[in-house]
């Protein structure tokens, strides 16, 4: 019997002791009561322009921005998703938001405003670099141990509060900050990588992104460093009526290392709100990037009003030889999710990896899955997709596996579950399959199961009660995405595993 | 200890009537063995107990400590002390055979009103009762019943039973798919489990495991009632002549 499912254990019965504390209500609701500065409603040349001057930016970038925008006004949004979306007015929303305060950057952790601290502290993400993720250190004090700590950047509506830990980073060589810092300070890396993996006019949301993205997190991991610990980005949305439009963009060069993480949460309201985000990586030779995702935004109320609509373009670019990418992803939140965080294998035997839990309840819609383009040689892909649905929910896989002529030796191995609770739910699963070579391999597993009545009654039988059985259940079936995510994440998917199927079951 | 009295049931999805009339009183200590032909309604009496969804009780109750037994939900049931060792022991995949018997032991303390066990008790305890039952480490580590040999299954309901220590307990042909060597480990841990105040009834088609676990009383069940109630001879002439003529018995009490 080893450690390893001792803390499993204490994973599951934190899960089930959620279930029963929270009674399914959205945890991250609440919003923070706090001065905010809009630019003016709508989209037009000027709303760019004065987003690029909030963020003091060069010219380069505002000419970057500027195209994007004119790109974008020819674009048309894709309809091709097996999602219903009520017509969007992109003319009725805010581009900017930020706090009032964050109007001269702070310059120091110690200069945030105490209400923003407060909230982020209210979500378990202390802006302190004494103390790390939520969970942590009550569940598991023997792992509060130098190499568990984590960097935050905290990302507030349309700008970033702070960075904890990067003088420590910054000895180890690795550059941690907001995207905007970045611009100004690095611009060389921004100019050489930003859009490289994503280019402007990808596609109609990450167009709209590259025009009026006001700020994100920026990784450069040097050659050589194994970063010294986790990185992570927390987003959250507080103002109304408001979209958040963030860019990530984290390069790990010539063998280094980076494990980053990323999280998202909005209040509780009744009109929809949208989020459109780009992230890049870039990996070159030998390098290795894992990225984690526990999406949370607000997913609407049981009968489908308000929520986020989460439109987002993840791309890893395996540049390098031997370069490898993990995406893992937990979709439990937004009224609708739209996201395939995908990888290029460019550089020879590169390898791209990609886990996924999503989980619609009551009137949640998600399209999601991954691209896996093959183009170097003996470039291996793996994805394990677990889609779950409850309520009248509609999930929907969608993958595409490419392997191209040159890609000599190449394989990709893919399996997709779907698991319905209730009989009003729908799942979907759509597999692309586009193999140009002889030599390559490509194998596609698909199941798709109820909660089994048996297994159900097996759990009672045993004393345990209905909804925690399912939730026993549900993880068990994501067990193997579960594993691939960093341990204090892996809490907190567990839990919200749990809190998004209340009331699915009876 | 437990009472059924006329008990009725048929099935939900159509209406057949599968139990028609049946009465048995269980005392503390008592071992009852119910033997029959498939299709008298065995299992489905193990079912109606546990609470499984699908069946509708037509008529007749049934008493738990003179308590009306089928009012409570399946899982209040485990708790009061109800304990069935399945036919099939169900497989749950990804779920490890640790954290769901400390999940389903500590749902019960908790239902109790009893506190939680810690790790290290709950660890201590479990290894102990595998040791007994000869269940390796590897295992125990496996998920519930996924990859598991019949007779591991069969072993694993064992297991089970001795950890949540139940008053009750229905072994549903624990006996089926077991070897010889199986059949003896699963009874040395029933028969050590036997108490003055535990009850067990013991369902099977033959009378090889009364050979180990030794009844009080054999009811011999045929198409939804029972026909013949004695003591283990009982057993042994079923053994010899089959069901035949308990057949003939079913038939004149319609």
């Amino acid at each position: 019997m080893t450690d390893n499912y001792q803390v499993r254990d204490v994973i599951d019965k934190e899960t089930l002791s959620t279930v029963r504390s929270v009674g399914g209500k959205y945890k991250y609701g609440f919003s923070t009561d706090i001065e905010t500065e809009y630019a003016p409603l709508g989209l037009n040349e000027d709303i760019v322009k004065l987003i690029s001057k909030k963020n003091d930016e060069p010219e380069w970038m505002l000419d970057w921005r500027l195209k994007a925008y004119n790109r974008w006004k020819k674009l048309k949004q894709p309809d091709w998703a097996l999602l219903k979306i009520p017509e969007i007015d992109f003319q009725d929303q805010y581009y900017y938001a930020r706090p009032a305060n964050m109007k001269e950057k702070p310059k120091s952790l110690d200069e945030v405003d105490p209400k923003l601290l407060e909230t982020y502290s209210k979500l378990g993400i202390p802006l302190t670099e004494q103390k790390k993720l939520a969970g942590v250190i009550e569940e598991n004090p023997e792992e509060m141990s130098e190499n568990r700590k984590v960097a935050v950047d905290a990302v507030f509506d349309s700008v970033s509060v702070g960075t904890t830990f990067k003088e420590e980073l910054k000895s180890a060589g690795v550059i941690f900050c907001s995207i905007s810092e970045a611009i100004k300070e690095y611009p060389d890396l921004v100019k050489k990588y930003l859009g490289s993996v994503v280019p402007i006019s990808d596609n109609f949301f990450a167009c709209l992104n590259a025009a009026v993205f006001s700020d994100g997190s920026f990784v450069y991991i040097p050659e050589g460093v194994r970063c010294p610990m986790e990185l992570s980005t927390y987003f959250r949305i507080n103002a109304e009526n408001t979209g958040q439009f963030e860019r990530t963009l984290i390069i790990a060069d010539n063998s280094s290392y980076v494990s980053y993480l990323e999280g998202c949460t909005a209040p509780q309201r009744d009109e929809s709100q949208l989020h459109a985000a780009v992230v890049e990586l870039v990996i070159l030779d030998d390098a290795e990037i894992k990225y984690s995702t526990v999406q949370n935004w607000f997913p609407g109320d049981e009968n489908g009003v308000g929520g986020i609509y989460n439109f987002v373009t993840k791309r890893a670019d395996c540049r390098g030889r031997n370069s490898k990418v993990m995406w893992t992803q937990v979709e439990t939140g937004s009224a609708i999710t739209w996201k395939y965080p995908s990888c290029i294998l460019k550089g020879d035997n590169s390898s791209g990896e990609f886990y996924s839990i999503a989980i619609t309840n009551n009137m949640q819609q998600a399209d999601t899955g991954t691209k896996m383009i093959h183009l170097g040689k003996n470039t291996n892909s793996r994805i394990v997709s677990k889609g779950i649905s409850a309520g009248k929910a509609q999930n929907t896989y969608r993958g595409l596996v490419q392997i191209g002529g040159k890609s000599q030796y190449s394989r990709n191995f893919t399996q997709c579950d779907s698991l319905l609770i209730g009989n009003k739910c729908g799942a979907h699963t759509v597999p692309y399959i586009d193999i140009n070579n002889s030599s390559a391999r490509a194998e596609h597993e698909a199941t798709t199961s109820k909660v089994d009545e048996d297994q159900l009654f097996y759990c009672m039988q045993r004393g345990i009660g209905e909804e925690d059985a399912v939730a026993l259940i549900v993880n068990g079936f994501c067990k193997e995405v579960l594993q691939a995510l960093p341990m204090e994440f892996a809490m907190e998917a567990q839990k919200l595993v749990a809190i998004s199927l209340e009331g699915s079951v009876g | 200890m437990l009472k059924i009295d006329n008990l009725k049931v048929s099935l939900e999805e159509e209406d057949k009537q599968i139990i028609k009339g049946l009465s048995l009183s269980i005392n503390p200590g008592e071992v009852h063995a119910i033997m029959g032909p498939n299709g008298s309604g065995k299992s489905t009496l193990s079912s109606v107990l546990a609470g499984k969804d699908g069946y509708v009780v037509n008529n007749g109750t049934v008493k738990f400590d003179g308590s009306d037994l089928l009012d409570a939900e399946v899982e209040e049931r485990a708790a009061l002390g109800i304990f069935l060792a399945f036919q099939y022991p169900i497989e749950i995949p990804g779920v490890g055979n640790m954290n769901f018997l400390r999940t389903a032991l500590n749902s019960q303390r908790k239902t109790r009103g009893q506190e939680e066990l810690n790790a290290a008790d709950f660890l201590k305890l479990v290894r102990s009762i595998a040791k007994d039952l000869e269940i390796s480490d590897e295992m125990m580590k496996r998920p519930v019943n996924v990859g598991a040999s019949g007779g591991e299954k069969k072993r694993n309901e064992i297991l089970q039973m001795c950890l949540l220590e139940p008053r009750f307990v229905i072994l549903d042909e624990t006996d089926s798919g077991l070897d010889v060597d199986a059949m003896k480990l699963v009874s040395r841990g029933v028969n050590n489990f036997l108490s003055s105040s535990r009850s067990f009834l013991v369902i099977t088609h033959y009378q090889r495991l009364l050979n180990y676990i030794v009844p009080d009383f054999v009811h011999i069940m045929v198409d939804g009632r029972i026909v013949k109630t004695g003591d283990k001879k009982l057993a042994l002439h079923v053994e010899e002549t089959g069901y035949k003529d308990f057949l003939q018995l079913g038939k004149e009490k319609h």
